[in-house]
């Protein structure tokens, strides 16, 4: 067990290092001097070029540069945002909020419909299991910028229900509201693979003969689905679940674009256009970390949820 | 880090993305023949768009935009008067070149790693894991922001992500199923007839794990599709005027706001549409080869 945490976390690390030499690395990858690639077509007065120079430390050697570069990312200095003048870790933390709420709604729509929709599929064989499985099949093909169009032709120019991208709702029920549209294009494809991975885990365990024992004694099909099929079935649920988490962090982007949501994925694309890049550098290295660290996360409670996990780990070694 | 818990905890280890799985169930019958059908189509459209195509995708008319369907213009025009149809037919182009190079690229490097791994063992087989391992810890899209970010827009930036993004997929594949394939007895004949590990590799080894990584390589096109797409719709990729499905997507957003649905919906249409298929055919072609190898 210690070593599987000890390894996890290794491996951790060297994804962080990794990632933090790509993203450093990219200012000298770009073509031409890293002072007139930062500045981007900015007036280059001696003042800009000298904060610039000072700031990357770009006289000093590459490992300085570096360690230095890293050494300001870990206190949260990220530098200043050419855009808007700003600092950019106070630009990413204003943004962030909303980014947030947004996985946070689509999560829930994720786990709430794909496990309804699997566990239904697995439990009703025949029209709905058909549904559930076309359904999911053309809800995974979907990307969230093609869910998102379809989703405001329909429910927003067509039946007027939900507001279209843009605005600036105040309140937390009124953002909500704005955000519904968005969440389910950002949930669409998830949901439909977390329904599948719940319906073949269903069908799994419905098929073993713990299950037949337990419907043999006596036990309520409602009893035996809830203790004996959904408890069993849920590790892999879990497990896809968690990684998906991640998988909506990187989508946010395209979502947040599509809908003119503010928050850090629009901020991203943006800053992409504006030629911003130490805003780039910053959310690139947050977001890589953060799909990191949820990943080992997962990885760490799956024997929690399913024990048989650690016991087959321990069994066989 | 390759203890039994983590060995089991592989096996119920989820793809990294939305997967397509469950289409098996849907890609046996003749849907199976529809989806092969609908991508022999579009890569007949993709040739010969200039040939098809009714009007010139670019060419401009102010005086007709966002005209609905009729005889002239068989989907309509879009904002600038575009005729839809013809820019259709022509994204068919970037829509499928674009996944055909990030296909190609990573199917190739990847098998070469994929197939040393298993091959070499000991530390080749350590370190090319590991560093595949880093490679997947990175995620495609955000890859491919930060190069457009360092070398611009246009298509080079995007492809070059997404084909290292989808080369350590195809690594982990190829190295699975070649030790697999390393295990059994002709393998071990060839080696006491005294033929060298590259010609068993090359001659023997390969040609047996192919069709499992081209059925997976028609299951990644339809991803690597999307994301393209996706990328050209944040205005990172093909770039306008020219025709692509994902920016004629980002290109028609306002005009659905107006209430004219055909300029985005269309080419979403076609996304999906390839996407279906591409996975209906990687699902069936990687069944067809599990129920011939039992």
């Amino acid at each position: 067990m210690i070593r599987f945490l000890a390894g996890r976390l290794l491996g951790l690390v060297a994804v962080l290092f990794v990632t933090s030499l790509v993203v450093f690395g990219s200012v000298h990858l770009a073509p031409g001097d890293p002072v007139s690639f930062l500045l981007h077509g900015r007036p280059a007065t001696p003042e800009a070029v000298e904060a610039l120079r000072s700031r990357y430390h770009l006289d000093a050697p590459l490992p300085v540069q570096y360690a230095e570069w890293l050494g300001s990312a870990l206190r949260g200095d990220f530098g200043v945002s050419a855009q808007y003048h700003q600092d950019v870790s106070s630009l990413i933390s204003s943004r962030l909020p909303g980014t947030l709420l947004l996985i946070g709604y689509a999560a829930l729509l994720v786990t709430l419909l794909g496990v309804a929709a699997g566990i239904g599929a697995a439990l009703r064989p025949g029209l709905l299991d058909r549904t559930v499985l076309i359904g999911t099949g053309v809800a995974t093909a979907t990307p969230a910028f093609v869910g998102a169009i379809v989703l405001v032709a329909v429910f927003s120019v067509r039946l007027g229900w939900f507001p279209g991208p843009g605005g600036t709702p105040s309140g937390l029920p009124e953002r909500l509201y704005h955000l519904t549209l968005p969440a389910f294009a950002l949930a669409l494809s998830f949901a439909g693979l977390l329904a599948r991975v719940t319906r073949s885990a269903m069908l799994d365990e419905l098929g073993r003969d713990h299950v037949e024992v337990a419907r043999a004694r006596g036990i309520a099909g409602r009893t035996v689905v809830r203790r004996h099929v959904l408890r069993n079935a849920l590790g892999p649920v879990v497990t896809v679940g968690g990684t998906m988490f991640a998988g909506l962090l990187i989508s946010t982007s395209i979502v947040e674009t599509a809908f003119n949501v503010s928050g850090l994925g629009s901020l991203l694309v943006q800053s992409v256009t504006a030629k911003d890049f130490a805003v780039v550098q910053a959310i690139t290295l947050l977001s890589v970390a953060a799909f990191a660290v949820v990943n080992v996360v997962v990885d760490l409670l799956a024997p929690l949820i399913d024990p048989r996990l650690s016991l087959r780990g321990e069994g066989t070694s | 880090m390759t203890s039994p818990i983590t060995a089991a905890h592989a096996s119920l280890a989820p793809p990294r993305r939305p997967g397509l799985r469950g289409l098996r169930l849907l890609g046996q019958g003749p849907l199976f023949t529809v989806s092969v059908a609908v991508l022999a189509v579009l890569v007949l459209v993709a040739v010969f768009a200039p040939v098809i195509a009714p009007y010139d995708p670019e060419a401009l008319d102010l005086s007709a935009g966002l005209a609905g369907t009729s005889g002239d213009h068989l989907l309509g025009t879009d904002q600038s008067g575009r005729d839809i149809l013809s820019r259709l037919i022509h994204g068919a182009r970037t829509g499928l070149l674009g996944p055909l190079l990030v296909i190609g690229v990573s199917t190739a490097v990847g098998t070469v790693l994929g197939a040393a791994a298993a091959w070499r063992g000991g530390w080749t087989d350590t370190f090319l894991s590991r560093s595949m391992d880093l490679v997947f810890a990175f995620p495609g899209l955000l890859l491919a922001i930060l190069l457009v970010a360092v070398a611009g827009s246009g298509m080079a930036a995007p492809v070059t992500a997404m084909a290292v993004a989808y080369t350590p997929y195809v690594g982990r594949l190829v190295r699975g199923i070649a030790r697999q394939e390393m295990a059994r007895p002709y393998i071990e004949s060839y080696r006491v007839q005294g033929w060298s590990g590259w010609t068993i590799c090359v001659r023997h080894l390969l040609p047996n794990i192919a069709p499992t990584v081209f059925a997976q390589s028609a299951m990644n096109f339809g991803y690597a599709l999307m994301d393209l797409a996706a990328l050209s719709f944040l205005g990172f990729g093909v770039q306008p005027p020219a025709a692509d499905w994902g920016a004629m997507i980002n290109d028609g957003q306002a005009a659905v706001l107006q209430g004219a649905m055909l300029p985005a919906l269309a080419p979403s249409a076609c996304i999906v549409l390839a996407v279906v298929a591409f996975g209906i055919v990687g699902e069936g072609l990687a069944d067809r080869i599990a129920r011939r190898e039992r």
